[in-house]
């Protein structure tokens, strides 16, 4: 049981927005760290016009970027989509437009982190013309 | 939502973060989305994945990567700060110093990341 000024009452058996919180803090660390890192080889010291199909063919060829990106493309995508739930939560107060754009995060998480890991996963690239 | 903004305008430096952080961290989203799109080109040969990094390579769009590296700074950096508030027992008590704190390692690290990357533009 809670004892608060307001009187008392059993103690929530979900933990999910407990989880939740502690989930946001723990891989937004993580998630700076790495990002940290893949923006400085992404965009200080390589850029888009030095990136090309076969730069980015030859970084995949090492299991360690291909499993690095992975992590970053987990994290984010679940940190972001929790970070909408939350907006929405906050934002959103009818019963069926909550449960409309929930239905959406879900289906937009799952269909980015599919097509995400499909290519990290399946990459073959093709034989360099020379 | 006018009186919204305008409790936030009267507010003090925790409900200007808490806005920034929020905007922010819509933004990256959206960018992470598009990223994901544009990064599976790639699967379909040379010719797709340059098409979409000559979309990139355009002034409006290197613009707007040195507005997306600015929001991840941000996001990151004040992320760290309500961490601190949370866990650290002197977080509440100097919120203020930690607040300008967060402007400044933003700004450390952005304005020259910023500078490199604008010096790509032309």
């Amino acid at each position: 049981m809670i004892t608060t000024a307001y009187g008392t009452r059993a103690r929530p058996t979900n933990n999910f927005e407990v989880y939740s919180w502690f989930f946001m803090r723990v891989s937004g660390v993580v998630l700076l760290l790495m990002v940290f890192g893949h923006l400085a080889i992404m965009h200080v010291i390589n850029s888009v016009d030095t990136i090309n199909y076969w730069w980015v063919a030859e970084r995949m060829a090492t299991p360690f970027w291909r499993t690095y990106d992975w992590i970053i493309l987990v994290l984010a995508l679940l940190h972001g989509m929790n970070g909408m739930r939350v907006i929405v939560d906050d934002y959103v107060h009818t019963r069926g437009w909550r449960t409309w754009c929930m239905a959406v995060l879900w289906v937009v998480g799952f269909i980015f982190l599919s097509l995400g890991s499909l290519v990290l996963f399946t990459f073959t690239p093709v034989p360099r013309p020379v | 939502m006018i009186d919204y903004l305008l409790a936030i305008a009267r507010s003090q430096t925790g409900a200007w973060s808490w806005l920034l952080h929020r905007i922010t961290g819509v933004g990256v989203l959206i960018f992470l989305l598009a990223h994901i799109v544009d990064t599976a080109l790639i699967g379909l040969g040379p010719d797709a994945y340059e098409h979409a990094l000559n979309l990139y390579r355009m002034p409006i769009f290197k613009i707007g990567e040195i507005a997306l590296v600015f929001a991840v700074v941000y996001h990151s950096v004040n992320g760290i700060r309500v961490i601190l508030v949370d866990f650290w027992e002197g977080g509440t008590k100097h919120h203020r110093q930690l607040f300008w704190g967060s402007v400044i390692a933003t700004a450390v690290i952005f304005v020259p990341t910023a500078a490199i990357m604008g010096s790509r533009l032309f």
